[in-house]
């Protein structure tokens, strides 16, 4: 489970949410190192479109959080400028659609910048996408876009799915001196964990086991991890026994942990909110059949959104991947 | 019915006379017409002229490498070095410069050598000078793109009250793009201190202002992001060190980001792949020739006494010199590791990786071992 962090003085417990979770490691993060800056749009007094930065900038001052120009390029290649200086700025990219105008910035310039330069220059720069769906939004405000982060070398790709790892991993993304695209499952914001600041979870880059199980593994990250558990409670029901694990680093891939449950279950099942065709679940599934062909009983299935831009609110719950889905799915296999 | 595009365009007002304090004969330019700013002293524009100099030396040799087929690709910058040298030699060792592919001549000027300058060109590794000791950024191929980390970096040095200062080098093409008006407009709104400068070379590769733009001059968008603008004779490099000096101050007095377009010409083509006698005529280029930025100092200094045979002695040997290290760094074969190739992604090592690098070596072993046999 949780353990502190050495050296700094526990506060008592609360209920916080995940975006309180956050809010907390930008600050704390920012009162530990004084070269920590945040900006973006509407970060400042209105502390973010989803208050993420609620108060820092009446704690910080304009110097450390500012709202920027409303240009998502600009924002990440000036972060890339002031990481040369010697800053590490987190940004926050309003919107997952709205990060594409900073895709030439982030893909050929943050990911690649410590191997231009054969390490000379490296940018501690956290990039904060509020992702995926579910909440309603209207078009461009619900789109998953971590396959074209993930395919990119050079960048660490990452996503919390409740408030402890989005404290903890927050933390650790923001010390990491590797580029860090910080993707926060946007209808997760308001999940609640009681917890004691400052918490420490497992290593941002490992995946763990939300749920044991001994039957099939289903794989999830941000907002499926908490689709899959509940697919996990009503497989129970059914006596099937589901493994959840909760990726957390889409890039690093923690094979280790992965192909230890599917070693264990010899069904596997990814969970994911993009599209399938040329998705982060293709990549898992071939992945995993390459280094544990044998231990298979069952192809790697993928329950994913469909081939289809994302729906407008009325349909989203058609496109989402929800447990009876999931069900339905593995259910298909050849079960003997 | 057919769309006329010339018939329906906005007629472009002319534009103004760039600002020059040398004209193209020579002759010292009437104070009247110098806009306030004043010739440099003799010994600074000896110094401008020697740099200049040697920098063409450069550039006609690596040209003259790529014809023997020895480079793959270079970006020759013959007829600009006003403004490439303008842009170092107004800056302080403590200021960065944010260079394009353009800009060798640049980064020779201050103080990198050519056979990291060439690291790039020869294929060794993307980028091969050292950054921090140089303050030099990569040179950037997106183009616009390295005018954000210009404001980006100038900004960090004014939070962290340094007296730094970013001079960033841009083409006229380059304007067209998203990031450079991001650029000047975030330098605008958070008084950056970083000076923009435009060599308008008129073509971005085939392409000619006029279909690049339909305002008078680069400069006049300053007006739109408020911030200074000046358009000056790219080929006066006493034009381009007095205003390029004139907004280091400014930025390093806290005053903001300023755009110079220095108005020069592409002597060369794009690059040694490119054809330009496609695009435009030979009778333009000559023109242009004629206004060669070396000459028109050289005419000036003679004139008023300030080169002398000696001098002339001293640069055209340094300028050798050069040249010669820049033919001798072909021939050293340069050791690139292909186990390298893997370590410089992440700071953070990553075990894929790592079994890909072992992957290699492993290849690599057999392929000795296979030669050996
Ligand atoms: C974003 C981007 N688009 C296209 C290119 C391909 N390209 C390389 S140089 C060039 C022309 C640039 O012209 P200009 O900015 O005027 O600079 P010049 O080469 O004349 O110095 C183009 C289109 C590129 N490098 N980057």
């Amino acid at each position: 489970m949780t353990t502190l962090i050495p050296g700094m003085a526990t506060r008592t417990p609360e209920t916080l949410t995940m975006a309180s979770a956050l809010n907390a490691a930008i600050r704390d993060a920012m009162v530990e190192d004084p070269t920590v800056v945040l900006f973006g749009e509407d970060v400042g007094p209105l502390g973010g479109v989803f208050r993420v930065t609620d108060g820092l900038y009446a704690e910080f001052g304009e110097t450390r959080v500012s709202d920027s120009p409303l240009a998502e390029s600009g924002i990440v290649g000036t972060a890339i400028g002031m990481a040369m200086y010697g800053m590490r700025p987190v940004v926050e990219m309003q919107f997952d659609a709205f990060s594409y105008p900073a895709f030439q910035q982030i893909v050929s310039h943050v990911a690649k910048m410590r191997n231009r330069t054969r390490g000379k220059i490296q940018l501690p720069i956290v990039i904060r996408i509020p992702y995926a769906g579910d909440i309603g939004g209207v078009e461009h405000h619900s789109d998953s876009s971590e396959a074209y982060w993930t395919s990119t070398p050079g960048l660490t790709v990452v996503s919390p799915s409740n408030p402890a790892d989005a404290y903890s991993m927050l933390r650790e993304a923001i010390a990491s001196d590797d580029p860090v695209i910080f993707m926060e499952p946007k209808s997760r914001y308001w999940s609640k964990a009681e917890l004691s600041l400052p918490v420490q979870t497992a290593p941002m880059t490992s995946a763990v086991v939300a749920r044991d199980g001994t039957d099939v593994t289903l794989l999830a990250y941000g907002p499926t991890v908490k689709t899959a558990l509940a697919t996990a409670v009503l497989g129970a029901a059914e006596g099937l026994s589901i493994e959840v694990i909760d990726l957390r680093s889409l890039s690093p891939f923690d094979d280790a942990t992965v192909s230890a449950s599917l070693r264990k279950t010899g069904r596997v099942a990814v969970v994911h909110e993009a599209a399938q065709f040329g998705g982060y679940g293709a990549e898992v599934a071939a992945r995993l059949t390459e280094r544990n062909f044998f231990y298979l009983a069952a192809p790697i299935l993928r329950i994913t959104g469909f081939d289809i831009p994302y729906p407008s609110p009325k349909l989203e719950e058609y496109f989402l991947p929800t447990p009876d889905r999931i069900l339905a799915a593995i259910s298909r296999w050849e079960w003997n | 019915m057919s769309l006329n595009v010339e018939s329906t365009r906005i007629p472009t007002v002319l534009a103004p006379p760039p600002l020059r304090l040398i004209d193209d004969a020579g002759h010292a330019v009437d104070d009247s017409q110098t806009g306030g700013f004043e010739l440099p002293s003799h010994e600074t524009l000896l110094s401008l002229y020697r740099q200049m100099v040697i920098a063409r030396r450069f550039d006609v040799q690596v040209t003259a490498l790529t014809r023997q087929g020895r480079l793959a690709t270079y970006p020759s910058a013959l007829g600009q070095e006003a403004c490439e040298i303008a842009a170092v030699a107004c800056l302080d060792g403590g200021d960065w410069l944010f260079p394009t592919y353009r800009d060798s001549i640049a980064l020779l000027t201050r103080g990198v050598k050519p056979e990291n300058i060439l690291a790039s060109f020869r294929g060794d590794w993307h980028s091969g000078y050292d950054y921090h000791e140089h303050r030099i950024a990569p040179q950037a191929t997106p183009l616009a793109t390295q005018a954000l980390h210009a404001v980006g970096l100038a900004t960090a040095a004014k939070l962290k009250r340094d007296s730094t200062v970013a001079l960033t080098l841009l083409g006229d093409g380059a304007t067209s793009e998203g990031d450079a008006h991001e650029a000047f407009n975030f330098a605008a709104v958070w008084q950056a201190p970083v000076v923009f400068l435009v060599q308008n070379n008129q073509f971005a590769i085939s392409v000619p202002l006029d279909k690049q733009m339909a305002c008078r001059t680069i400069a006049d968008k300053a007006i739109g992001y408020g911030m200074p603008g000046y358009f000056v004779d790219g080929n006066d490099v006493a034009a381009m060190f007095a205003v390029t000096s004139a907004a280091v101050d400014h930025a390093r007095s806290g005053k903001g980001p300023t755009l110079i377009e220095g108005l020069t010409y592409r002597i060369e083509a794009h690059t040694n792949s490119d054809d330009p006698s496609r695009y435009r005529n030979a009778a333009d280029v000559d023109v242009w020739r004629g206004r060669d930025p070396i000459e028109r100092l050289e005419k000036f200094l003679v004139s008023e006494g300030a080169l002398s045979e000696a001098d002339r002695a001293s640069i055209t040997e340094e300028a050798e010199d050069v040249a010669a290290a820049t033919r001798a760094c072909m021939t050293v074969k340069a050791v690139v590791d292909p186990l390298e190739l893997f370590d410089h992604v992440y700071a953070n090592p990553r075990p894929a990786l790592a079994e890909q690098r072992a992957a290699l070596a492993e290849e690599l072993a057999d392929d000795e071992m296979s030669a050996e046999r």
